[in-house]
């Protein structure tokens, strides 16, 4: 009987070590992509709103490094990282939005109060190409080389500090 | 306004919380009579007040869709319709905290009311552990949780709920798990106070064990309710899915299955003292382990929690004070604690330990399963713990346990001897019998299945042997609510059974306007339309099933998209028959033009929630039953002493 009362003490005092030590291990949360290295899905989407033009895989082809990114008008971080898009734009970096299920008249009410960094923004309506080229959320940004390979992912909005993260990652694409 | 008063009435909970315990273990300490005994009851009765004030103000602010605080904005949307706004409230971590901080000071505030059957001393101490457990729940909930922050600055529009939780049978699961939990913490404060104090008597078991009732018909509805939610939302075809979080819900309830179990042998026998209040602890530890492993994220699992290592930490330090503390405890004091009366194996309390072994078993395997990812990941190597591991496993217990819960109620208390039952004996053993030729042999059922469905026959009959020879007019509630109950295990036993012996499954790719054939439907498309609801839009098959060639009836199963969150969600449709289930789901458009159309036929499957509810059921008339048999107690003993005392005024 003594030493039977101590064991569920002891037993418990061995779960609390294990899930003391699990609590301080690093824990990854990000989705990250699979997809990195590989060439981009084909896609072919029409235009976000009017006006824009739609994107296609081939657009990617043409020797540039180019963003891709994937927001929606009704994302509130996407708002945050409006500004980047734009100093990134105004750097001279190609970026193409794809909205993800989106309406028209919605995007355009985005782009008029938050300014519109994208050369191309096609519409995703089922999440065709966001899951494809393995994103789990909005907004994220791909770093894709002028041949069409994936190259880099940023999960979340971007905030200033990654601006040049993704400068260079654009650099190391060319 | 409305979330500072909710924010205050939280703070004055806690510090009566405080108050109610500090008084009450320095009560425990001065002994009989002290002064600072009297501040105990009432601070328990005001904090349940003003715990119930900071609920509803939450409820207020989710009502009326209040965005410049933090909770409502990351949780509601002005569009939802009401009973979602309200029941958001309590769909995520702050307010779920809250709901059970709420619930518990009520079960405080009345068993402080209400009580008055175990000596004094003992209840202050279990008011005390009770004032130590809220506390450590609204420290957590003031300093990491508050559900009642402000935004700097309110947002435009709320971030809506998940759309799967838009469901009103899923509003209603997460409380009533927590009646369930918040029960056995009550169980575990009766336990503590009378390891406190030594008192480990029948009166003790009387007092707790409605609590432990409680707790276990709301754990059983709970897991009854998420079963069937799981089952028809989340368009698998399957009920249960040994996920961390299904199996955080299932451990406490083994656990209070075993300890209403052992309360009811404390309290009518007198014996398994140490035993009962081992389990009082084991229980609601369960309970704060799951809350532990689901809101840490340090399980990977299907139900994405708002996860947070930090609220983890401040759990795991709750659950080392608590449990560690309550463990301790026992550790010093079981040896002085007397075992209590003997019985011989042969005997309704023989029958009864054994089953708590079974149970006690089966929670360890689940416990184990459970925490085993836990333990590789120490080690770096990821596994994931599924049903070929606890279908078996648990089986090995299950099934002893089902032969024995069959024959013990016809046992007799202390000692008795099988040749007395013989007759009930055999024809448990001749219908189990007959169920493994018949389902082995002309069937060809799979051994897991064949056992369940022979067990489940077999105890179906068997619970009810119980009232042979007996009037049934003079059976007591109780009695009726534990031959319901143990029917429900059966009812539930043959629904599982014949799930997984007899589903049919059809993956069909069809256009509009063909058939197809699952067992003994057939089905046609008739058309797929677009529709619309007041979040989301979805394309909705029509399809027109017979069954056996009878009357056609219409099924429409949805593929919905959600906007706020955007998000997938498939909407089986259910064809219920007396004899089982039709399920439909509509899938993606092929490249051809044609619709995947996923159906299955599970006979019978719908007795898996009936049996549920039997078991609940049996539950809540145990519950009744005892509660109405203590109010008759105290009537009489008013009534005797009143009679003295007429009698000594005319002596």
């Amino acid at each position: 009987m003594s030493w039977r009362v101590w064991l569920p003490l002891f037993l418990f005092a061995g779960f609390l070590g294990l899930a003391a030590y699990q609590l301080t291990q690093p824990k990854d949360d990000f989705v990250e992509s699979g997809m990195i290295g590989e060439a981009l899905p084909y896609f072919d989407l029409p235009p976000a709103t009017e006006g824009a033009s739609g994107a296609a895989t081939t657009d990617f082809k043409d020797g540039t490094p180019r963003l891709l990114n994937i927001w929606a008008s009704w994302c509130l971080p996407c708002i945050a990282e409006a500004p980047q898009l734009e100093r990134l734009k105004e750097a001279g970096v190609p970026i193409v939005g794809i909205a993800i299920r989106d309406r028209p008249e919605d995007v355009a009410r985005f782009l008029a109060q938050h300014g519109n960094p994208y050369t191309r923004i096609a519409r995703d309506d089922l999440s065709e190409v966001q899951l494809a080229i393995g994103s789990s959320g909005v907004p994220e940004t791909f770093v894709i080389d002028g041949r069409g390979i994936i190259r880099y992912q940023h999960l979340g909005d971007i905030r200033e500090s990654d601006v040049p993260t993704l400068l260079a990652e654009l650099e190391k694409a060319r | 306004m409305i979330a500072e008063l909710g924010h205050a009435a939280l703070w004055f909970a806690a510090a009566l919380a405080a108050l109610q315990m500090v008084a009450g273990f320095l009560a425990v300490r001065a002994g009989e009579g002290s002064e600072i005994a009297r501040l105990v009851r009432p601070s328990a009765v005001v904090q349940a007040a003003l715990a119930s004030i900071a609920f509803a103000m939450l409820l207020w602010l989710f009502a009326i869709t209040d965005l410049s605080v933090k909770l409502v904005a990351a949780n509601s949307h002005s569009l939802k319709p009401l009973v979602f706004k309200l029941s958001g409230a309590w769909g995520n971590h702050e307010g779920s905290m809250l709901l059970w901080v709420t619930v518990m000071s009520l079960s405080g505030g009345l068993i402080a009311l209400a009580e008055k059957r175990l000596p004094e001393r003992t209840m202050q101490a279990t008011l005390a552990a009770q004032g130590l457990v809220s506390l450590g729940f609204y420290a957590f909930l003031i300093l990491s949780s508050n559900p009642f922050e402000r935004l700097p600055v309110p947002a435009p529009e709320g971030l809506g709920l998940n759309p799967l939780l838009q469901d009103l049978g899923l509003a209603f699961h997460p409380p009533t798990l927590y009646m369930g939990y918040v029960g056995l913490s009550v169980a575990f404060s009766f336990a503590v106070g009378a390891l406190l104090t030594r008192q480990v008597t029948p009166d003790f078991a009387s007092a707790m064990r409605p609590w432990v009732l409680g707790a276990w018909v709301f754990l059983t509805l709970g897991i009854v309710a998420g079963s069937y939610w799981a089952y028809y939302e989340l368009g698998w075809g399957g009920y249960w899915f040994w996920d961390p979080v299904e199996n955080a819900s299932l451990m406490p309830w083994l656990a209070a299955t075993a300890l209403l179990h052992s309360t009811s042998v404390l309290a009518s026998r007198d014996a398994l003292r140490v035993w009962t209040i081992m389990l009082g602890v084991v229980a609601f530890s369960m309970s704060m382990v799951g809350t532990f492993l689901v809101r840490s994220g340090i399980l990977t699992s299907v139900h994405a929690f708002a996860v947070d290592p930090e609220r983890g930490s401040f759990i795991l330090v709750l659950l080392g004070l608590f449990i560690g503390g309550a463990l301790l405890l026992f550790a010093l004091r079981a040896s002085t604690i007397n075992e209590g009366q003997r019985f011989t194996a042969t005997s309704r309390e023989g029958a009864l330990v054994f089953n708590n072994v079974m149970l006690s078993a089966i929670l360890a395997i689940v416990l184990l399963g459970t925490l085993y990812p836990l333990l590789t990941e120490a080690f770096d190597v990821r596994v994931s713990v599924g049903p070929p591991y606890f279908n078996p496993v648990s089986a090995i217990f299950a099934v002893p346990m089902l032969v024995v819960m069959a024959v013990g109620p016809l046992l007799r208390w202390r000692q008795d001897r099988l040749e007395r039952i013989r007759p009930e004996l055999a024809l448990f053993a001749a219908l189990v019998l007959v169920s493994l030729i018949f389902f082995g042999l002309v069937t060809g059922v799979a051994i897991l299945p064949l056992l369940g469905l022979a067990l489940g026959i077999g105890l179906g009959v068997a619970s009810f042997l119980p009232l042979r020879g007996r009037n049934l007019k003079r059976v007591p509630l109780a009695t009726w609510g534990m031959i319901v109950a143990h029917f429900g295990i059966a009812v539930a036993l043959i629904g599982m059974a014949s799930e997984s012996a007899f589903s049919k499954e059809r993956l069909a790719a069809v256009e509009a306007g063909q058939s197809t054939q699952v067992g003994p439907w057939v089905v046609t498309l008739s058309e797929v339309m677009p529709v619309a609801g007041p979040n989301w839009t979805a394309i909705e098959g029509r399809l027109s099933a017979s069954y056996d060639g009878g009357e056609p009836v219409m099924l429409t199963p949805q593929a919905r998209r959600f906007w706020a969150p955007p998000q997938e969600t498939t909407e089986s449709a259910l064809s219920t028959r007396w004899n089982g289930q039709l399920y439909a789901v509509i899938g993606d458009r092929t490249p051809d033009g044609r619709w995947q159309l996923r159906l299955w036929w599970k006979p019978l499957v719908t007795l898996i929630w009936y049996g549920g509810l039997l078991v609940a059921l049996g539950g809540a008339l145990a519950l009744v039953g005892r509660v109405i048999a203590d109010f008759r107690r105290r009537r009489i003993a008013r009534r005797i002493v009143e009679r003295r005392a007429e009698t000594e005024a005319i002596a």
